[in-house]
């Protein structure tokens, strides 16, 4: 935009003083705002991080009363909340990866062949983006009740899967529709087979895509609450625990916690930012 | 890969089939359990039995109005204000983000990496009795309006703030890709035919970026009509939305053909609301 401005002087010199004032306060009025909304959403995280150095007097955590390092130190001091984590780390591990999997192989063929039923997988796609989570919740416990389905550590695991999946079709898909086929068409005319076209050419190709996807699903899965605590039967997770301890008592640990996935997260998200930006300067 | 190269036409459903199999029998299957479910009567303890009990929905509807016409309200408004708040930022980063638009766009998702229960919890302190909050609101003279006894937790402004914080993301992110998408020399051919840069955001910008504002609109209102976290966590029984009770039917009464059939109740809610919306957008807006 300033570039355009830069290079296209003509217009601006059609506006009188005031207006040119008027357009002046307009442009910051705008980036005012915008710091302004940015201090906004990022308030409630400083709450999160700042409160995991309080030290509450009472069960709950809600009001200063003083600076400590003790919650950092110890933050596996709270009985259930390490092995919380662990699931919840364990879930989303294995769940990504799945879901990346499955969700890669559907926006390759949606992307790369015509076929009869698109529109039907494409709506399968949509739909589960487009339900309240607590009816995915509610309908797959039913499921598991109406087949007597034993909960717990499986039924969590496929329920994120089954929620992950069109997160990664999308997320790679998008991908693969701004993607030269040239180059598979070149690499197949010099002879490559269609599995080697692909393992050199498509895969390197798509694998920042790929990389977004775990990460997408892995944030998704590791934060689920709702479809979790439907499906979880006496297992608990990181965000089952936090629930549990709203009601009764929310020790600081919970901020450390969250403060540390916050954390991995925005590295890993900054991370990806930045090889992005390099393979596109590279480009 | 022989076989594969003999039937080519196979390859698209081999690949689709794991994915497609697992949301099959993980969703839509259960979708149709949900359903047998909600038709069922009889007991916890003495079991239930399908037995077409359609007065489950009449019973939901009745019994539970308030919390339906709530769900709507509350996810209306916060989708309203989401659209409102993010509008200007969305467009600020697209026009004026330069090389720093990945970074300020995932300020803009930073919050999803924090706990969703946990940065409730945040505004709880934030909103909580003494807080800057509840004394800002109270110089201004609004807390009576906004607020109930002096205190801004358990109404129904702080259930509506904590979904519009919530959702927010999914509002902005949309509305930021459209509005990237449009191409600039339309904008400049508007101002360069003596369109002041209001008639030009209007007649073109504005138009141009609806496909993002009805896909953000869908995106908040859907989960936040059918969310339950935010009014139990920041408000009062007197603010629960139809969530609270299809998690209270399912959890703890174990009354699940009410649950179940309150559920559906709940997407027909949505729908309406959604067809309702995109009659006002228009429809060839929607799709295209």
């Amino acid at each position: 935009m300033t570039t355009v401005e830069a290079t296209l002087p003509a217009p601006r010199s059609r506006l009188g003083p005031l207006a040119r004032a008027w357009a002046f306060a307009r442009h910051h009025l705008l980036s005012l705002y915008s710091l302004l909304f940015f201090a906004y959403l990022l308030l409630p995280i400083g709450v999160v991080i700042a409160f995991s150095f309080n030290n509450p007097k009472g069960r709950f955590n809600y009001t200063w009363q003083g600076f400590t390092f003790k919650n950092w130190s110890q933050w596996n001091g709270v009985p259930g909340l390490t092995s919380a984590l662990w699931l919840s780390l364990e879930i989303a591990l294995v769940a990504s990866l799945v879901a990346t999997v499955l969700g890669t192989l559907v926006a390759l063929a949606l992307v790369r062949y015509r076929f009869r039923g698109r529109g039907a997988t494409n709506l399968l796609v949509f739909l589960p983006l487009s339900t309240p989570e607590i009816v995915l919740g509610a309908s797959l416990l039913t499921l598991f009740l109406q087949v007597k389905f034993a909960l717990g550590f499986i039924s969590i695991l496929i329920a994120h899967i089954m929620f992950c999946i069109s997160f990664a079709v999308v997320t790679v898909k998008a991908r693969l529709i701004g993607f030269d086929r040239h180059l598979e068409e070149a690499a197949m005319d010099l002879g490559a087979n269609e599995w080697t076209t692909f393992q050199k050419v498509t895969l390197p190709l798509i694998a920042p895509a790929i990389l977004a996807a775990l990460l997408l699903c892995f944030a998704i899965s590791i934060d689920d609450f709702v479809v979790t605590y439907f499906n979880a039967g006496n297992r608990v997770t990181f965000p089952i625990f936090v629930w549990g301890a709203a009601r009764v008592a929310t020790p600081p640990q919970i901020n450390v916690i969250g403060t540390a996935i916050f954390v991995v997260a925005v590295t890993a998200m900054l991370g990806n930012v930045i090889l992005q930006r390099r393979r596109e300067v590279r480009a | 890969m022989g076989f594969l190269h003999r039937h080519r036409g196979l390859t698209p459903y081999l690949l689709l089939a794991p994915g497609m199999l697992w949301l099959s029998i993980f969703f839509l299957v259960p979708l149709g359990f949900l359903a047998y479910q909600s038709l069922q009567s009889g007991s916890i303890d003495f079991g239930y039995a399908f037995t077409w009990a359609w007065g489950n929905y009449w019973d939901a509807i009745r019994s539970y109005r308030g919390q339906f016409e709530r769900s709507i309200l509350y996810a209306g408004i916060a989708t309203v204000l989401a659209l409102v708040l993010s509008y200007p930022v969305a467009y600020w980063i697209a026009f004026r983000g330069g090389r720093w638009k990945n970074l300020l766009l995932l300020f803009i998702v930073a919050p999803f990496f924090v706990t969703y229960l946990i940065r409730t919890l945040a505004w709880e302190t934030i909103l909580s009795d003494n807080g800057l909050v509840v004394r800002t609101l109270d110089h201004l003279h609004l807390l009576g309006v906004l607020g109930s006894n002096g205190r801004v937790l358990s109404t129904a402004t702080a259930v509506v703030a904590g979904i519009t914080y919530n959702f927010l993301p999914f509002m902005a992110l949309p509305l930021y890709v459209s509005l990237e998408q449009i191409d600039q020399s339309l904008i400049e051919a508007a101002q360069d035919l003596y369109a002041s840069k209001w008639k030009a955001f209007l007649r073109v910008t504005l138009p141009l970026s609806l496909p993002g504002v009805v896909a953000g609109t869908l995106l908040t209102f859907i989960p936040a009509a059918g969310d339950f976290i935010n009014a139990q966590l920041l408000g009062s029984p007197k603010n629960h939305m139809i969530g609270n009770v299809i998690e209270s039917k399912y959890k703890e009464l174990l009354d699940y053909p009410a649950a179940a059939s309150m559920s559906f109740v709940l997407m027909a809610a949505i729908l309406t609301a959604v067809l309702i919306y995109a009659r006002a957008v228009g429809t060839e807006k929607l799709t295209g």
